[in-house]
């Protein structure tokens, strides 16, 4: 028997691809009528290409991406639009052992707080710069990620200017820890298994994590090639089905000893299955023996974690201009709202009977406390969302979000 | 303006293919050519070589890092753009189909890319045709290994001629509508589950 849609997509060896790799694995796709093909990548920029040629139809894509295909920042542009999440949160901030050894002189402690942990660093960098040394390097997977745009936003509110006090440079996942141990790097942000593998390795220490600096922010997304969506709506449509059944396991507790175990096959992460258990527990080891866990830490399905809010584009699109990498125009903000696709979650999953925000978009920031919302059919809870800062995203007052975050 | 006016930089992790790409280039009459293996130091590289086009493999993780340091230009000085031209769909195609990418400094005019980038697609070409007769070769040899134990097996068991046991192989392999190197190695395996079949 052939499968009725047949769909070709492209993902990183990173643990968020995992909903992707189950929905292929654990006969979620095939339950839908799906012939699901994966093709692991060895860059970001292979998927890019891969899906504007028309070699991939959907993919594992950072966050920002698919703006920044729509939007004609990349060399091979295409439109991509997001119709689901692949989870929120999932990265962690880690440094070498100097640089903590340095945080620490300044009264960091192994506690994740970002607050405290960013007036250490950047308490470290004024007192390298006044001695003359060379700027830190820090590395994230690429410009338009969401680990460069949260590594920055934690920067700033620390008092640190990204692009004055610091080196930001682009360095593949699976190749963070070896920079880092081989001393190219002095820290950097990124999705697990890449930062417990260098404390694995004793070579780095995990200072904040994403899910600190925003809770239950955006991570990666499905990116999925325009024109192919609007060819093949009945195949896109059991795809989100699909993924919306393999994310709910990939959240199922009981289920984390199979999924590392999935994780860990040669096709996909090929890391040892213990490396793969923070991700999935929230309980991470920092270095130096010590040990916290995080709520909210990797979110691959809860609190509406699939749905592709048009806040969360918003928000990425504000930090796009800020940090020089896009004009600010009404053109590039409609691009940008339009790039995300909740109306296409909420009819594929309406027929399942399964609770769906009301809303396209929210002010991210302003829910301090987990919130049942009202919704069709099921119970939905939502956040907290709260930037570490205190400040809030009102996707409505862009402007004055962008003008008040402009460089001083 | 002559061919071996442009300036190009190919980056390839694979040694061989680097220099089958290169000599491809040399023998079109483009004379500089320079190959780098290793983006370690790549950003000083490219401002001391200023290419007009790299050529790179799109297996090289690299990629992102490449572009986000042509994006700043701090080290290219000149914006680049990638692939001949974007609106070329057949031609991105086909690099992207064997395996290669192209970088292009902007305002190059298509008609002087065009074949440098034709010839690293052919040449990627016949690089992975290559290492597929390679492997070919390998597994044949394999193949034959096997082949020869199993009729070994046969001969020891069945008392046949080395000709008999080669012909009991292929009879069975056609009933079956399999190779004769499969059903080799399922004798070899069985034979080494039933162990004293073998007499070892």
């Amino acid at each position: 028997m052939t499968a009725a849609h047949q769909i070709t997509a492209g993902f990183m060896p990173l643990f968020d691809s995992a909903v992707l790799v189950v929905a292929s694995e654990m006969g979620f796709a095939a339950r839908e009528g799906i012939e699901l093909k994966l093709h692991r990548e060895t860059s970001w920029a292979n998927i890019r290409d891969r899906i504007a040629i028309g070699h991939f139809d959907v993919a594992h894509m950072l966050g920002p991406m698919p703006l920044a295909c729509s939007l004609g920042l990349t060399p091979l542009a295409s439109e991509t639009i997001v119709p689901f999440s692949l989870g929120l949160g999932g990265n962690c901030v880690t440094v070498s052992n100097a640089v903590w050894q340095g945080m620490a002189a300044h009264g960091a402690a192994p506690d994740l707080d970002p607050a405290r942990a960013g007036a250490a660093l950047g308490a470290l960098i004024r007192e390298r710069t006044a001695g003359r040394r060379e700027p830190l390097r820090f590395a994230v997977v690429h410009p338009h990620s969401g680990h460069n745009y949260e590594l920055r936003y934690w920067l700033a509110a620390c008092g640190v200017d990204p692009d004055r006090d610091i080196e930001i440079v682009i360095v593949p996942p699976p190749f963070m820890a070896d920079a880092l141990a081989a001393g190219r790097i002095d820290g950097y942000c990124v999705g697990e298994p890449w930062n417990s593998a260098a404390v694995a390795a004793g070579t780095g220490h995990i200072v904040t994590v994403k899910a600190l600096l925003w809770r239950n922010s955006p991570e990666k997304v499905i990116g999925v090639r325009k024109a192919w969506a609007e060819e093949n709506p009945d195949a896109l449509a059991a795809l989100l089905r699909a993924l919306h059944h393999a994310a709910r396991w990939c959240q199922a507790a009981q289920n984390r000893g199979e999924l590392a175990a999935l994780m860990a096959d040669a096709r996909f992460l090929g890391q040892p299955t213990k490396i793969q258990m923070p991700v999935l527990t929230g309980h991470l080891e920092l270095g130096g023996g010590v040990e916290r866990t995080v709520e909210d830490f990797f979110v691959p399905f809860d609190k509406a974690a699939n749905f592709p809010w048009k806040s969360h584009a918003l928000w990425f699109y504000t930090q796009m201009v800020r940090w020089g990498q896009l004009a600010h125009t009404p053109e590039n903000l409609a691009i940008a709202r339009d790039c995300y696709r909740p109306d296409l979650y909420r009819s594929a999953l309406k027929p399942l009977g399964v609770a769906l925000p009301g809303a396209n978009a929210k002010v991210e920031g302003a829910l301090k406390v987990a919130t049942p919302v009202g919704s069709a059919g099921a119970s939905l809870v939502l956040g907290p969302d709260g930037f570490f800062d205190g400040q809030t995203f009102d996707p409505d007052r862009i402007d004055a979000y962008i003008a008040g975050q402009q460089p001083a | 303006m002559s061919a071996g006016s442009l300036t190009i930089l190919v980056i390839d992790e694979n040694r061989i293919r680097a220099s089958i790409i290169e000599a491809g280039l040399r023998d079109a009459g483009h004379r500089h050519v320079t190959v780098v293996h290793d983006v370690a130091g790549i950003a000083r590289r490219i401002a001391e070589i200023e290419p007009d086009v790299i050529v790179i493999d799109l297996e090289n993780p690299n990629r992102d890092m490449l572009e986000n340091m042509f994006q700043l230009s701090r080290a290219v000085k000149r914006p680049i753009a990638m692939f001949v031209d974007r609106s070329d769909q057949a031609s991105i195609e086909a690099a992207v189909e064997a395996g290669v990418s192209a970088y292009v400094v902007d305002g190059l005019k298509k008609e002087r890319i065009k074949p440098i980038l034709d010839m690293a697609i052919s040449r990627f070409n016949a690089f992975s045709r290559m290492a597929r007769e390679l492997e070919e070769a390998r597994s044949e040899l394999e193949n034959r290994k096997v082949i020869d134990r199993a009729k070994g097996i046969l001969m020891k068991s069945r008392g046949l001629s080395e000709e008999a046991a080669y012909a009991l192989l292929r009879k069975t392999a056609m009933n079956q509508n399999r190779k004769i190197a499969e059903i080799a190695q399922s004798l070899v395996t069985a034979a080494g589950l039933l162990g004293p079949l073998e007499g070892e």
